[in-house]
């Protein structure tokens, strides 16, 4: 096993594991906002590391660029689905927080 | 591929599969489609059918999970529950001595083809004559030309019948507005749209070009430019085009009209469809890239919906 292998090898471990470690909170956490802040980090490091990973296996710079382009939009993706759903999140909860203050307590 | 990978994805199939079937809420059922279909596609991956890959992940998952979306709200919006309520159980026997059947006549019409007669094999030889590399354009545009050409009709005829539902008063306005109602929303996606738009634009035509020896194609670069479309729709950056406007229409009808026309051309090379000789690819490309721009705003525009009353536009010159 060449020091290539060993590298692309640690790096999708890394990978793996922070991809774990972000669907742990997904499932764990309380609440949206936490949940995301799990979700995102995690997520957005985890991407990378298998990114570069595939990048080094890969052993082109044509392909190690493609990977680049995959990964720049995958990460401005998600920054941005995560911004939305955020935003979606904490106008749900503005609205649960005037139904809970109404009079019926209603629902909604 | 390894055999421990084929064997998980295979698991991964079935389960997000049963899944989707079997679970109650609608959402959850979507979402579970919409990981089936991109799990599809790493399988398709993993056969060597990157054409297929493509536009499994594009149309099977992509597409049709957003329309699946939109039609669960559709239905929320309507009063229905959206959730699956039980069945008989005679319905349910009948159903799975249906599908039971149809998978065993599959499975037997498969097997029963040696592995040695690929299509591959007669269509290989041919290929040179058309000067293009990607066997399956190939197939597609040339040597089953009649499926291509139908099935570019068959989907404008889609967008046809979705505008037919247009309520009373509303032909021929625009589609409801894709955008997002809350305005920091609408910000951050219309950010995210107008770098997304000449993104997908440029994707797109490269998947076009890069289809004539790589795979790639009309189709999956059709959903490009919709996926690019529809994102830069609901962040506001474009406006819908009302369904009157002649650009519009041309741009819907020039794909399958431009198909037709090279392939009534080609009588005069020796019948329907056919390319003269040494001009197979220059119409093979061109079909492709109208084809594309149709495909494109035909997809966006059948997720957006027919035309509604009231659907006001804030850029009223629209996308061209």
């Amino acid at each position: 096993m060449s020091w290539i292998d060993l590298a692309v090898l640690a790096l999708l471990g890394a990978g793996l594991a922070f991809y774990a470690a972000g669907s742990l909170g997904l499932l764990r956490f309380p609440d949206t906002a936490s949940r995301l802040h799990a979700l995102t980090k995690a997520d957005n490091l985890g991407l990378g590391l298998v990114a570069l990973a595939a990048a080094i296996y890969g052993g082109s710079l044509a392909v190690a660029a493609k990977i680049a382009l995959v990964w720049l939009f995958a990460v401005i993706a998600a920054g941005t689905t995560s911004q939305l759903l955020a935003r979606r999140a904490r106008l749900d909860e503005a609205r649960l927080d005037d139904a809970d203050s109404a009079p019926d307590g209603g629902l909604r | 591929m390894t055999f421990a990978f084929d064997l998980i994805l295979c698991l991964m199939i079935l389960g997000t599969a049963a899944i989707a079937l079997f679970v109650r809420d609608a959402l959850a059922a979507i979402a579970f489609f919409i990981a089936f279909g991109n799990l599809m596609g790493l399988a398709w991956l993993g056969l060597d059918a990157v054409n297929v890959a493509l536009a499994e992940i594009a149309i099977g998952a992509g597409v049709t999970g957003v329309l699946l979306i939109l039609a669960r709200a559709r239905l929320l919006a309507l009063g229905d529950a959206a959730t699956s309520t039980g069945s008989p159980l005679l319905l349910r026997l009948g159903a799975l001595a249906a599908c039971a059947g149809f998978v065993v006549l599959l499975a037997a019409a498969v097997l029963s083809i040696p592995p040695e007669s690929g299509l591959d094999r007669v269509v290989a030889p041919l290929m040179p004559g058309l000067g293009i590399e990607n066997r399956v354009t190939g197939v597609l545009l040339a040597f089953r030309a009649y499926d291509t050409l139908l099935e570019s009709f068959v989907l404008l005829g889609a967008l046809v019948a979705v505008w037919s539902l247009a309520p009373a008063g509303a032909w021929p306005g625009r589609p409801a507005d894709p955008g997002m109602a809350d305005a920091p929303m609408r910000r951050v996606a219309g950010t995210f749209g107008q770098l997304l738009l000449p993104v997908a634009l440029v994707m797109a035509a490269y998947l076009v070009w890069a289809g004539s020896d790589l795979p790639g194609g009309a189709f999956q670069a059709g959903t490009v430019l919709a996926g690019g479309l529809l994102v830069a729709g609901m962040g506001g950056t474009i406006g819908l085009p009302s369904s009157d406007q002649p650009l519009l229409r041309a741009a819907l009808v020039l794909g399958p009209v431009v198909f037709l026309a090279i392939g009534l051309a080609g009588v005069a090379a020796g019948g329907l469809l056919v390319y003269p000789a040494g001009l197979a690819k220059a119409l093979i490309v061109t079909i492709e890239y109208t084809l594309f721009l149709s495909i494109g705003v035909t997809l966006a525009l059948l997720v957006a919906g027919p035309p509604m009353p009231g659907a006001s536009d804030p850029d009223p010159e629209g996308k061209g």
